[in-house]
């Protein structure tokens, strides 16, 4: 094929390689209605299973009686602990190294917990079933406060202490106490205690991250389909990690592995609700077992806000020492980790905090010492990672707070405390004090460029004069700028130190080049709206010289896709990513043997352009990729396998670190204590970028997440342990109305160690906006005496704080 | 569980019979009755608008109507906006300018949006924030949702100009 007419960049731009924001494929379904998500399933002779739930938070179930429920038109199954103890399936193992009920053993430890499991013929005779399951009772003192629950003798599972009532040690070392689950530490105690003890300036706060939720729009759910004819258990569901699900499937139900096949559909957001396994999977497979029949499992609202995946509930307690310039010299964090009553969070195995030790942030911290304990309580379990990688979040919070709070201790900007201590670029890989190595940054550049494009200094002169003019009597409002510097650390991770339940947390992509040039590549990862399908391809038309729109990205179905460990923690392009990258370039290698073999010239003699294998200082002589394509099917070539194909197993050798720098300028009505965003500023830098348009699309919806948790979005429990924020008319996800625009920019610092120097963009909007919404809220009351006040800022809490400092006269 | 009743409901055109408990809500009579799957369920409080139809002219959350409800009349949804051969403006506009990630609320948000801009055919970007604020998307911030309505607001008016 000859091609001269077309210029070089007009093959790159036919390529829609990397750097081009081509538009997504996935989009032609979703916007016709013709997604596929689990609810969508239909097959035939579908049962409904649903769960009989606790009303009660800490109950000794007395008796269960099934038999009424059972008469009723549809009801065919009433499952128990009882009928699941003989299978060894009552109890399952959590991500964390702890174990759950799948249905309640003899007590329940938090309201809406599974007691039983009723099989229906469709969801009403479901829910009929429920209605006449009798389940006596028989109340237990509730403990919901973590500090309570380490000082109470009320003993929450008994199989924490040993005959005499001694606590035994759990996953992670030896307890404290019966309702202590693992003390983790990073760092040096001692020399950071020294230095603290004898800095020249010193800043102690206490902040509580509070209890969230990942609440995506889609529940979670599955159908479980057992073929008895064939032995073949078929489970689809909304899986983040369909290989593990496969995996722990097996471990528990004994099911050979290469008999389960797992299938994660399109999933309606995950955000790391979708990450554990849940006792709807584990009911709606035995179910499916027991009836013969295929049998589904749907979450509603409150089942999904009451007793699946919660987020953080992490008492931060902070000190930090400097010097009378703001030269940090140490700090020391210790947080209270409510687990609720199984500790059931998303973590590396090695890792029960997650990362909580990346909370030196991006400073140049010297010393540092971090401890988390963990702790039971009569909640729902979780601890799973909402939009961040393993409890980033929480960290970059931490830091962030103690930033401010330490410029008010210091009496200095708190824009150039953060400057003066940001790890310079010529730092770079920098060793944290707490352990990890940053591959790359340039944190200054970023950060001037932030606030020049704000005019930051135009803001804080705007801000003293409202102080004033609000002292004058002449405004009710105020106005605070937010800043957050944050550093990620994500695409989780080397196989040495990260894995989850034995399981190594590698990635991986396998490519089939077709004869005619198009080709299909499918990766252990599944979208959940990330647009995978288009941004892979991107990857590949860049490795490969095949146009991306003939490019077919396959994911979530364990019978075709290579096994991997899913996305979540922003993992699936620093691994992932790197996986499709490495196996492209092995198609591209054995190309170029091909092409060397047409060309009738040596390997050394041709060299990749674009699309395209050329002889060198010939460019008239040449073979396209779909000319090999073609030829590695038809023709034999001596020393050369048919066919081009490639797989890649990727084990990363580093974590990647995106950061950014955000700032947010906010009005607060003083009397009503309403919020105004009248500007956010995000400028990030994820490495090298894949398709601008899907990142820009992910800091807004970031941002809009963080923007929830930050004002107004929790999960809170009253002292009886009744949630109190179980539907949508309670727990805050913003409409368009309460959103603002926001302004997006980059720098690009790519990854030293990643194949395409991309280090993942999806959660550090979330991560770096919760702390920029909520310093704009305390910034602005600054002025008048505040320190720290908690999340979430909703009206309410902001107007009790402007009454505290007496600003209602 | 209660006595099946009679019902006709007309969906995107097509005249639908059968017998049901009146107390099944449309949404799942649209879902599993009829095998019509666009119209997602993500709240059944009418707070998120997945679930969103239009009836008889108007938009509806059908999470919270009963079949009864429903019986006699038209219902829309969102498989009869538009398909690969007749692209409605705002189904190719989401497309555009990335106003859809996980999609799950797409559909409901696209059948709101066709009605919102038949009730003001050249909205503010306040009318369409305060508009569209029945529905919520977790994955966009909206920011793109709103840029998608302006560019098919455009759109279908430079359409309707010319046919005048």
């Amino acid at each position: 094929m000859k091609d001269e007419v077309t210029s070089r960049e007009e093959r790159i731009e036919n390529l829609k390689g990397m750097g081009c924001s081509r538009k997504r494929v996935e989009d032609a379904r979703f916007t016709q209605g013709k997604g596929n998500y689990v609810d969508d399933i239909k097959l035939d002779g579908m049962l409904f299973g649903d769960f009989v739930r606790s009303p009660y938070a800490h109950a000794k179930v007395v008796s269960i009686n099934t038999e009424e429920a059972m008469k009723v038109p549809g009801v065919l199954a009433v499952l128990t602990a009882a009928d699941l103890a003989p299978l060894g399936l009552h109890w399952m193992p959590t991500l964390a190294g702890d174990k759950q009920m799948v249905l309640a053993d003899g007590k329940v430890l938090f309201q809406g917990q599974e007691v039983a499991f009723v099989v229906a013929e469709d969801r009403y005779a479901a829910a009929d079933g429920i209605e006449a399951v009798e389940v006596e009772y028989e109340e237990l003192e509730v403990l919901v406060d973590p500090f309570k629950s380490m000082g109470s003798d009320v003993v929450l599972r008994e199989d924490t202490v040993d005959d005499a009532g001694k606590p035994v040690d759990g996953a992670h070392g030896p307890r404290k106490h019966h309702n202590h689950i693992f003390t983790w530490e990073a760092g040096d105690k001692d020399p950071t205690f020294e230095v603290i003890d004898a800095a020249e300036v010193v800043a102690e706060e206490t902040m509580y991250y509070h209890r969230t939720h990942p609440c995506p729009l889609e529940t979670c759910g599955c159908v479980a389909s057992m073929d008895k004819v064939n032995g073949k258990l078929t489970l689809w569901g909304t899986f983040q990690a369909p290989h593990a699900i496969r995996t722990v499937v097996s471990l528990i139900s004994g099911i050979e592995e290469h008999n389960i096949r797992v299938i994660s559909p399109d999933i309606g957001g995950g955000f790391g609700n979708k990450v554990g396994a849940y006792p709807g999977y584990v009911c709606s497979v035995v179910a499916s077992i027991v009836t013969g029949k295929p049998v589904k499992w749907i979450e509603d609202r409150m089942d999904n806000l009451m007793t699946t995946a919660f987020a953080r509930d992490y008492w931060m307690k902070g000190r930090i020492s400097a010097t009378k310039e703001g030269k940090i010299t140490g700090l020391h964090c210790h947080v209270t980790a409510d687990h609720g009553g199984f500790d059931a969070c998303a973590d590396p195995t090695k890792f029960p905090a997650g990362f909580m030790n990346i909370c030196t942030g991006s400073y140049d911290i010297p010393t540092a010492f971090l401890e988390v304990d963990g702790v039971y309580t009569n909640k729902a379990p979780g601890g799973v990672s909402y939009r961040c990688s393993f409890r980033v979040t929480e960290a970059v919070y931490f830091i962030e707070r103690m930033i401010e709070v330490l410029a008010i201790e210091l009496s200095m900007d708190a824009a150039e405390l953060r400057r003066i201590n940001f790890i310079k670029k010529e730092q770079f890989p920098y060793t944290a004090a707490l352990g990890w190595e940053y591959d790359s940054g340039d944190y200054h550049t970023a950060w001037d460029k932030a606030l020049k494009t704000v005019d930051y200094a135009g803001l804080r002169a705007e801000q003293a004069q409202r102080v004033e003019d609000f002292k004058a009597g002449k405004t009710r409002s105020l106005m605070g700028v937010g800043l957050s510097f944050f550093t990620e650390i994500v695409g989780a991770g080397p196989v040495k130190n990260c894995d989850i339940l034995g399981l190594g947390m590698f990635d991986s992509c396998e490519i089939r080049i077709h004869p005619t040039g198009s080709a299909i590549a499918r990766l252990g990862t599944i979208s959940q709206g990330q647009g995978h399908a288009t941004t892979f391809a991107q990857i590949l038309a860049s490795e490969i010289g095949l146009p991306a729109d003939s490019i077919t990205i396959e994911e979530g179905d364990t019978d075709t896709a290579p096994y991997g460990l899913g996305t979540y923690g922003s993992r699936s392009t620093p691994v992932a990513g790197a996986a499709t990258a490495m196996a492209g370039r092995k198609i591209r290698a054995k190309a170029q043997m091909i092409a060397a073999y047409l060309l009738e010239v040596h390997d050394d003699d041709v060299e990749f352009d674009v699309d395209r294998f050329v002889v060198k200082g010939a460019p008239e002589r040449f073979k396209t990729m779909k000319d090999i394509a073609f030829a590695a099917y038809n023709q034999a070539i001596p020393g050369i396998e048919p066919g081009l194909e490639a797989v890649s197993y990727y084990d990363p050798p580093n974590m990647t670190y995106p950061f950014g720098a955000y700032v947010c300028v906010m009005d607060i009505d003083v009397d009503t204590g309403t919020t105004d965003i009248r500007r956010f500023y995000a400028l990030d830098d994820c490495g090298t970028r894949i398709n601008p348009m899907v990142i820009e699309g992910q800091v807004h919806g970031g941002l809009t997440e963080a923007l929830a948790v930050a004002l107004g979005q929790e999960i809170a429990y009253d002292d009886m342990g009744n949630v109190k924020t179980g539907t949508l008319m309670d727990f805050f996800l913003p409409t368009a109305w309460e959103v603002p625009n926001y302004e997006t920019d980059h720098t690009v610092t790519p990854s030293p160690h990643h194949p395409i120097g991309a280090k993942g963009v999806g959660e550090s909007p979330h991560v770096g906006g919760v702390p920029c919404f909520s310093n704009a809220v305390q910034d602005a009351f600054r002025a008048f005496g505040l320190r720290h006040t908690n999340m979430p800022h909703d009206h309410w809490r902001i107007w009790k704080t402007a009454n505290e400092l007496g600003l209602h006269g | 569980m209660s006595k099946k009743q009679h019902y006709t409901i007309t969906v995107n055109g097509k005249e639908e019979e059968f017998l049901a408990e009146p107390r099944e809500l449309l949404i799942y009579t649209l879902r599993e009755r009829l095998n019509i799957t666009g119209p997602h369920i993500g709240c059944e409080t009418s707070h998120c608008g997945a679930c969103t139809v239009t009836i008889d002219g108007k938009s509806v959350k059908a999470c919270t109507m009963f079949v009864a409800q429903a019986d006699g009349k038209d219902v829309t949804t969102i498989e009869g906006i538009g398909g690969p051969d007749n692209l409605h403006p705002l189904q190719n506009a989401f497309k555009e300018h990335h106003g859809l990630q996980c999609g799950y609320c797409t559909p409901g948000m696209i059948t709101r949006a066709t009605k919102f801009l038949e009730e003001n055919p050249n909205p503010t970007e306040e009318e369409i924030r305060f508009g569209m604020a029945g529905n919520i998307c977790r994955c966009t911030g909206y920011q793109n949702i709103v840029k998608s309505i302006q560019a098919a607001a455009a759109e279908m008016s430079a359409v309707r100009e010319a046919a005048e």
